[in-house]
């Protein structure tokens, strides 16, 4: 394999005016459009986008991985001097994996469930060297244990489910550096995990570029992250760059209008300075609650999951009350017991004075106008064969609203969330991601009810989507007098939203306090651990900027 | 493998219910239809007085009511004794023991033709995905799917016997020529090359439907880009990431249509005249000899659980998160 040394100071990775042409057909013409960025050894470069920009279709393109009718219509992609557009699929395979080493978003798919994690690092070194087996297996380990992995030997006969996700991803960069490449592309490597599995891993990164000098082009939508370790910035949007530059100069003297809005709508961390209003009646009272889940019948292994192990708390009136952890934490586990689609275990929900684990199924079904949720997927949680208008008004229809009362209310909600009154005639696929969210919280709304559950509302959204929801969100709290239980895993818009929060973590409540306090002066070590994992914590947006959605 | 073994001592337990309720389902179900063995007798000897179908009465155990004739079945059956075959008269064992090994040969060899075969037609038909060859592929699987397999068992004894005179019509061996060693299996081959064309083809169209979609979808998924992205050549990729992962719903089929293809030998059996269980089963239908029948669908329930008792354990051998999640 020849390595084109170019000149000193030249890039490692240059694309020059790369454009890539979309089947005919489709919304637009091209999915990139003169795409032009560099990449030097021993620098980390962010590429930040929201969905659609084309950030992960560069990353395709680079390794010659474009989907079936997606073409390259134009420009270079230069790695060392030598145009990968112009090399014969045959060669390029030999890059790929050996000069540029590539981790992907999800963990848990991206690797092969069926082959030992061992075993899938060795094909790299299988593929592109003539090292005997021995060799390999003991390059594997040595591999597996430069990435942090605690028990090498184990982690490489383990099938990639026997992995926590932080450890899949480690072996997922473990086998991008088999070779050692000199480009590493990540492509949202640390998006799918817990907050503080994410600082680890982008230390990791961060570690692996110090010490061998590797150039990383790391793609993510999250400035924060990019905040914590991007050397230089690419901002993208409708696959072409808007704007590039030094870290701290975009990130604090952003030029470009479309760079100044992304960075106006992350919310910042420091919680805004609340009015201290004496807090209202309690509406929802929580005790004791609890959860096993029991896997496994008679014939079967048992399996038993203590999701919730007693939990309490109080909403007052107007209240927003934060539910904060990480994955398995049992917050979710806790917002679908509040609206009884989970059956608790023990303990007891009182709204507004009435115990809802002690009524039967139709007395609570009576009831349960009174609190409802917003679930976290907005494409998952719509029926994709029923009518907008339909989906919103069933609710109503099922508690005996009149059809016309339920029509007028259904377009009074869909104004209150700023969707067209057309919206009714048609179907959820019909509309983006947040405008399904909106849909999700006006037919929730629309049973005017005293407590909303809100189970990650933002969390699939795009930053600027989420900023729109969230100040929705707010509006229409003011207006409706509702009572907030917010469940989220980013403590950025837990900062902005709530009023009081709860930090959960595995099934227990470890700490409890009003959000400035709470940020200001964590005392449980879990909650301190959290707040130090925060990406970009040192970077406050938005400075200067017009201030984004708070929920008062 | 103690995650395997596990696995399968349960799926072992789980089976002695089924057979149990299969067993006692028929047993009542039969009592239903009218007559019983005896009539068939009588009509089958012309006739008898009442007097003479009450002693055979007697004699077959079928006199007294029909709960303690279905206890009697079952201690009996836990001596492995089936009882006697009325038409046959000999022990039901030995009657389905002398066919079962014609049957076992046949279908082993129409479900291993129809599933090697569907799996590289549906390999090659998800490579070439709306090229030619998956437009050939998949037009001829419609085809043999649209297909009933008699009538394409009769059409094939048109052509290759009668026509061509190639392959002999029917039957499992030729008779009286007292064949030895390899001239032996070769002939018994010939005479089941049509019949298992006829009962396979079907399951090929199926099984081809099933392997085209299931590769399509583990084309998609991300660890095939993984792979891809790793530098690996097309062939790699395709050997060692998306064929085993694909054979995981192919095999869950395999069990779930073995006896769907046991039901079917029973008209290809008699298209062919196989001597083998499938016509067993049709002559004792007929011939109302419920202790034969009974003693089929017991050992066809056997095999269709044994068929699935391997087909789990090999799919727990192929997918390590079986049981683990």
């Amino acid at each position: 394999m020849t390595v084109h040394h170019a000149g000193p100071g030249a890039p490692l990775l240059a694309l020059r005016t790369l454009s890539v042409r979309l089947p005919k057909g489709a919304d637009r013409e091209f999915a990139l459009r003169d795409v032009s960025l560099q990449v030097a050894a021993g620098e980390i470069v962010c590429v930040v986008g929201e969905s659609g920009s084309g950030k992960s279709l560069t990353a395709m393109a680079i390794l010659g991985l474009l989907p079936g009718r997606v073409t390259l219509a134009g420009g270079a992609i230069e790695l060392e001097g030598e145009d990968l557009a112009a090399l014969p699929p045959a060669r390029l395979r030999g890059i790929r994996g050996a000069r540029i080493g590539m981790v992907f978003q999800e963990p848990m798919t991206a690797l092969n469930p069926l082959m030992p994690v061992g075993r899938q690092v060795e094909e790299m070194l299988e593929e592109h060297t003539d090292q005997p087996r021995p060799q390999r297996l003991a390059r594997v380990l040595e591999l597996l244990a430069e990435v942090g992995i605690p028990d090498p030997v184990a982690a490489a006969r383990a099938f990639p489910h026997e992995l926590s996700g932080g450890q899949r991803q480690r072996a997922m960069i473990a086998m991008a550096l088999a070779l050692e490449p000199r480009l590493l592309i990540a492509d949202e490597p640390t998006t799918a995990l817990d907050v503080t599995t994410q600082a680890r891993i982008l230390a990791l990164v961060k570690d692996i570029q110090r010490r061998r000098g590797t150039g990383v082009l790391f793609i993510t939508h999250d400035f924060g992250v990019v905040a914590e370790i991007a050397d230089r910035v690419v901002v993208m949007q409708h696959g072409q760059v808007v704007e590039t530059g030094p870290a701290q100069q975009v990130l604090h003297a952003p030029q470009h209008a479309y760079t100044q809005a992304l960075i106006a709508a992350v919310p910042p961390l420091a919680p805004p300075t609340r009015p201290a209003a004496p807090p209202g009646p309690p509406v929802l009272a929580v005790q004791g609650l609890r959860k096993t889940y029991r896997s496994g019948g008679v014939l079967a292994r048992k399996r038993v999951v203590e999701a919730v192990r007693g939990v309490d708390f109080t909403l007052h009136q107007g209240e927003t009350l934060g539910i904060v952890g990480e994955s398995g934490s049992g917050k979710s586990t806790v917002a679908r017991m509040l609206v009884r689609l989970l059956a608790a275990d023990a303990g007891s929900i009182h709204l507004q004075g009435e115990d809802l684990l002690a009524l039967n199924n139709s007395d609570f079904r009576a009831r349960t106008a009174r609190i409802q949720m917003v679930f976290q997927d907005p494409f998952a949680s719509l029926n994709p064969r029923r009518r907008v208008g339909e989906i919103i008004a069933q609710g109503l229809r099922v508690h005996g609203t009149p059809r016309a009362e339920a029509e007028a209310r259904v377009a009074e909600m869909l104004a209150l969330v700023g969707l067209d009154p057309g919206a009714i005639r048609r179907f959820p696929h019909e509309f983006s991601g947040g405008q399904r969210q909106r849909i999700g919280l006006a037919r929730a709304l629309a049973m005017q009810p005293s407590v909303l559950v809100a189970d990650e509302p933002v969390s699939a959204l795009d930053v600027s989507v989420q900023a729109q929801v969230l100040r929705l969100l707010a509006e229409a709290k003011q207006r409706m007098a509702l009572s907030l239980v917010f469940i989220t895993h980013d403590l950025r818009v837990a900062a902005q939203v709530c009023d009081r929060i709860l930090v959960m973590q595995r099934g227990l409540v470890v700490e409890a306090g009003a959000t400035a306090t709470l940020f200001a002066a964590p005392r449980h070590p879990y909650t301190q651990a959290l707040l130090a994992s925060v990406p970009g914590r040192g970077w406050e947006p938005g400075a200067g900027a017009t201030p984004p959605a708070r929920a008062e | 493998m103690k995650r395997v073994g596990a696995l399968a001592l349960r799926r072992l337990a789980q089976s002695v219910p089924v057979l149990l309720i299969i067993l006692v389902g028929l047993f009542l179900l039969l009592q239903l239809a009218p007559g019983d063995t005896v009539d068939a007798l009588l009509a089958q000897m012309g006739g008898g007085d009442a007097a003479v179908a009450a002693r055979l009465r007697q004699d077959y155990g079928l006199d007294v009511s029909v709960p303690v004739q279905l206890g009697r079945y079952l201690v009996r059956l836990l001596s492995f004794d089936l009882g006697m075959s009325a038409i046959y008269g000999k022990p039901v064992a030995s009657v389905i023991f002398e066919r079962l090994s014609v049957t076992a040969l046949f279908m082993s060899c129409a479900l291993a033709f129809a599933f090697s075969a569907g799996l590289v037609l549906g390999v090659v038909a998800a490579r070439r995905v709306n090229g030619w060859p998956d437009t050939l592929i998949s037009t001829l699987g419609l085809v043999f799917y649209a297909i009933p397999s008699f009538w394409l068992g009769l059409m094939l004894i048109v052509l290759f016997s009668v026509k061509l005179a190639w392959l002999p019509p029917g039957g499992f061996e030729s008779i009286g020529e007292g064949l030895t060693g390899l001239a032996h299996v070769l002939d018994v081959a010939r005479h089941l090359v049509l019949p298992i064309l006829s009962l396979s083809l079907i399951f090929l169209a199926i099984y081809l439907r099933l392997m085209r979609a299931s590769m399509l979808e583990v084309m998609t998924l991300d660890f095939v880009r993984t792979a891809r992205a790793k530098g690996l050549s097309e062939g790699h990729v395709l050997r060692r990431h998306v064929l085993r992962n694909a054979l995981l719903p192919m095999v869950t089929f395999v069990g779930l249509q073995f006896s769907t293809m046991l039901g079917g030998s029973v008209v290809v059996e008699s298209v062919f005249s196989l001597p083998g269980l499938g016509r067993l089963a049709f002559e004792s239908v007929v011939q109302r000899d419920l202790n034969t029948l009974l003693g089929i669908v017991l050992v066809s329930a056997v095999l269709v659980i044994v068929v699935n008792f391997i087909v789990d354990l090999l799919y727990a051998k192929l997918d390590p998160r079986i049981v683990a999640r």
